[in-house]
């Protein structure tokens, strides 16, 4: 609550309802003869506003702003009476189903269900046509019928609390239940009750100023809020100022509830969130010029060139890729490997040009057939997505979309690619699912996502992945999800496909088990550098940089979760925490003063190889 | 359980305590109150002789739970009773006022729905000022009351512009645009609140489908960005549509009340509101298991469409 008064919004609500109050208590007693007054003046019916009349006159010639502040008492207290009402019943059935479920979770349940499905208007009007202009008792009948929505916020509120230790701590130490419940769980949900509540409390203004406009409730000539605006309606026609007033003050009052139900769950919860970024601006749309050509030109079919990435951490952009440079020549297979949190998957995305919101590819290219992609349109970049590189994801069951049959989304890609027929590209469709191993292809593409084992969506996503023909597939740890028998089969289908079609290969992997199976060539990476690069025979023989010997000889391949490396102690260290230097020499055994005076650049030893350390010499001698 | 048949049965099954609950729940409120049926439609004035008489005629003597099972063969036979206020038939009397809520209620409801969806995809592809400024709109249309805004409707197009009826309603057998032209404002009037709530929720239900993985996975295979909003996201999010949709549908059907009394059209709201008035306990009776029967209807619609648009349920 206190929070909610320091924002401006919320004491200006509470302010306004506080004012209302204070109306509602005095307007009668200080106007004590405008309840009653069947008519004023005559002489000035509908007379527009005046100094005499602030807000006019109604067709009886009575004031306006005196019935609207008289008025202002049957409304709330209508309010009150429902609101209360809810409360009474929503908080103990709440809690009462929260805290012991079972039985009597499933009887509350049952019961809220039912009245949930209630026709809540025509209830009341039951109500009403037996205790005709009785508003107490229709504003109870509401209250009833409203109390469900707060058993199920208090119900799945008492739920959360219910399971945390120091609850069971109290049942331990013998408390009884209405004790824990009232000290203990109680004041733990009030926040979700005051919101529901601050509903409760606009929905009852409208249902309440709804019957007084029917006039089922007020009871002539006795103001309310409904009623003047049931009267203005009467002369609409000739008059279309006296609705104004009391339909103001209705909407601006259930206004201000709503918000302050706003303002309480913000201050009490996380704000709402921006949308992911669907598709980042590229510098082409930007109209900023290509790399130099120089820099561009070679011979590799994919090349990655001195890359940089900034990320946005509390708004301000941090660092999370720095100089990270390799090639992939056609139909070649080369892993990106490194412990969690190096950069790895993020250059990956980067190279599909699919950064998380707010990613920024601050420096470098990536060049595709000779092609600056990161200098492209979003456009022209799109269309080269899944023909030139296509994309294979650690999840497989969640990269599939739920509500297709896998093949539709696969000839979804045939048709966008290779703009065949329907007919033809689910054709296609059933062949790429055979030719990825899925025995019964046809009866496969039929499946919906969820009718797939983890092992068949992965092979489906492989197939999806194939329907562009693409020269470089790109997959991120696609074992990693999968028990260890459909790893190797995946890796061998992999590596199959990759043999058969003459396609490159980019896997970015943490298991080493998978770099010797596949790999021809080995990119290590590191707090978002590249530290190593080296053919795969190499770099088993006689790893370079000491990063890439503690990962060798720690071999994460048998237990693929470890996080951290029993031959190198510590962590990641996450990009706001890099040392200056070297970005491994916090964790480094072989660190020396000269390893943190300035960045490390990648030294060139031999012939397909490089290192970013400056003590490479160290383990000539002695192989690991 | 799982074909569409076997959801409707299923579903028609789980209304019966719903209709039962509502309608028994009627006659011990009525059996509560002070006075009966039989001293309102004799007055103050009535002989105890003439007042035991018309209580045994209408059946009021018998203990209660007979007076409802009385009601209920009624019901099974088509006989929903008599109005006290002028004779008439009950059932009759409804069904001649049910396709004015009808046109009203799904009218506002497919408009909330096409605006709604459009504003809410809208909001969430864009983000920014014009995600927040669903927020607030949101709020307005919850608290603008319908019959005000109706009212303002009727001042600025029916008085000030002329372009449609302020009051009154054309059966659409007499004139088809005439009947159009009677709605139209009533529509609004009814759709606004409905727009504002789906097009935040909706909203909601876009952005946790847009920051699925499948989208990504979408994207770098190069599946065009049409496709996927409009294929992949809008069939993901429309689940949760859906159920939106069901929830607003009830309150727009609270919603014709009110509506049907600001522009004076026949409905059951107007029917409701006068029968009220005017203590007439059969029709009251009738109404509430007509309304009873619509909230089971769009229940069962609502669980129709989802399983149709969800393979999961279909096929479970
Ligand atoms: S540069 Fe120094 S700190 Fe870095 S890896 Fe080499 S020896 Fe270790």
């Amino acid at each position: 609550m206190i929070a909610t008064l320091r924002r401006p919004a919320g004491a200006l609500c509470l302010t306004y309802i506080l004012v209302l109050t204070v109306i509602a208590v005095l307007a009668p007693i200080l106007l004590p003869d405008v309840a009653m007054q069947q008519a004023g003046d005559l002489r000035i019916t509908n007379a527009p506003p005046s100094s005499s009349h602030p807000l006019g006159t109604d067709t009886l010639g009575r004031d306006v702003l005196d019935r609207l502040l008289v008025g202002t008492r049957v409304t709330l207290v209508g309010l009150v009476i429902a609101v209360s009402c809810a409360l009474a019943i929503g908080v103990p059935l709440g809690l009462l189903a929260g805290y012991t479920r079972g039985v009597v979770d499933r009887v509350v349940g049952w019961i809220a269900d039912l009245a949930f499905a209630m026709p809540t208007i025509i209830i009341i009007f039951v109500v009403l046509t037996i205790f005709p202009h009785n508003m107490v008792a229709a504003m109870i009948t509401l209250g009833l019928l409203l109390s469900p929505t707060l058993i199920r916020v208090v119900r799945s509120a008492t739920l959360v609390v219910r399971e945390e230790l120091y609850i069971d701590a109290a049942k331990a130490a013998g408390l009884s239940a209405p004790y824990i419940l009232s000290r203990h769980v109680l004041p733990r949900i009030l926040g979700p009750i005051i919101v529901q509540a601050s509903l409760v409390c606009g929905v009852a203004l409208i249902v309440q100023t709804a019957l007084a406009f029917l006039e089922l409730v007020v009871p002539n000539p006795q103001p309310s809020w409904g009623g003047m605006i049931a009267d203005g309606l009467r002369v609409l026609q000739t008059n279309a100022w006296l609705v104004i007033p009391p339909g103001l003050t209705v909407t601006v009052t259930i206004l201000v509830f709503g918000l302050l139900g706003d303002v309480i769950r913000d201050t009490s919860s996380a704000a709402w969130s921006p949308a992911p970024q669907l598709m980042p601006k590229q510098r082409g749309d930007l109209g900023a010029p290509a790399q130099s050509t120089e820099e561009t030109a070679g011979s590799a079919l994919l090349s990655v060139r001195s890359l940089a990435v900034t990320l946005p951490r509390d708004g301000v952009p941090v660092r999370v890729l720095h100089d990270v440079s390799f090639s992939l020549d056609e139909g070649e297979v080369v892993a990106l490997v490194g412990e969690s949190g190096c950069g790895k998957t993020m250059t990956a995305r980067s190279i599909v040009g699919l950064l998380p919101s707010g990613g920024e590819l601050t420096h470098g290219a990536v060049v595709y057939r000779g092609r600056d992609l990161a200098a492209l349109s979003r456009k022209e970049r799109h269309a080269l997505r899944g023909k030139a590189i296509a994309w294979v994801s650690q999840e497989p069951m969640v990269s599939l979309t739920p509500v297709f049959r896998v093949g539709w989304q696969i000839a979804e890609g045939v048709r966008r690619h290779q703009g065949t027929s329907r007919t033809e590209a689910w054709r296609r469709a059933v062949d790429l699912l055979g030719e990825v191993g899925l025995p019964d292809p046809e009866a496969v593409a039929r499946r919906y996502p969820h009718e797939l084992s983890g092992g068949m969506a992965q092979r489906v996503s492989i197939a999806r992945a194939l329907a562009g023909d693409p020269d470089v597939l790109i997959a991120d740890e696609p074992t990693t999800a999968l028990d260890v028998t459909l790893q190797a089969e995946i890796l061998a289908l992999l590596r199959r496909l990759q043999e058969q079609r003459g396609m490159a290969l980019l896997l970015v992997t943490h298991d080493w088990g998978v770099v010797a199976d596949i790999a021809d060539r080995v990119v290590v990476m590191y707090a978002g550098e590249v530290v190593e690069r080296a053919d795969v025979d190499d770099i088993f023989e006689s790893p370079c940089h000491p990063y890439t010997r503690g990962l060798i000889a720690s071999d994460p391949h048998h237990d693929p979760d470890a996080e951290r490396l029993p031959f190198i102690g510590g962590v990641v260290p996450r990009p706001e925490d890099w040392p200056a230097g070297c970005h491994f020499s916090d964790r480094c055994d072989f660190s020396i003063a000269a390893c943190t005076d300035r960045a490390v650049p990648l030294l060139h030893l031999t012939d397909h190889r490089e290192a970013r350390c400056i003590r490479t010499d160290i383990f000539e001698e002695a192989p690991a | 359980m799982g074909s569409p048949i076997g959801i409707i049965v299923t579903r028609l099954l789980g209304a019966i305590p719903l209709l039962l609950a509502v309608t028994a729940l009627t006659f011990v409120l009525i059996a509560l109150a002070p006075g009966d049926v039989a001293q309102a439609i004799l007055g103050p004035d009535a002989t105890p002789a003439a007042y035991d008489q018309l209580r045994e005629q209408l059946g009021l003597n018998l203990p209660l739970h007979e007076q409802y099972w009385g009601w209920l063969t009624g019901v099974l036979h088509g006989d929903v009773g008599t109005s006290l206020y002028n004779g008439e038939s009950v059932s009759h009397a409804i069904a001649q006022r049910l396709p004015v809520t009808l046109s009203l209620m799904v009218g506002a409801l497919i408009v909330s729905l096409v605006v709604g969806v459009a504003l809410g995809m809208a909001s969430a592809v864009r983000r920014g000022a014009f995600g927040r400024a669903i927020d607030m709109f949101a709020l307005i249309g919850f608290a603008v009351p319908s019959f005000w805004l109706g009212a303002q409707l009727i001042v600025l197009f029916a008085v000030q512009l002329g372009w449609f009826p302020a009051t009154g309603y054309v059966p659409l057998g007499v004139d088809s645009g005439e009947w159009a032209r009677s709605l139209a404002l009533p529509v609004a009037a009814l759709a606004f609140g409905g727009i504002a709530a789906i097009a935040k929720q909706s909203r909601d239900a876009f952005l946790d489908a847009l920051a699925q993985p499948f989208v990504s996975v979408a994207l770098a295979n190069g599946v065009s960005i049409g496709s996927i909003l409009f294929r992949h996201v809008l069939k993901v999010a429309s689940l949760r549509i859906t159920t939106i949709l069901g929830l607003q549908a009830l309150t727009l059907l609270g919603g014709t009340v009110v509506v049907e009394n600001v522009f004076s059209l026949p409905g059951l709201g107007t029917l409701a509101a006068n029968a009220t008035s005017r203590g007439d306990v059969p029709m009251i009776q009738g109404i509430v298991l007509y309304y009873a029967f619509m909230v089971v209807a769009v229940n069962l619609l609502v669980d129709i469409v989802y399983a149709w648009l969800n393979p999961r349920v279909r096929a479970a």
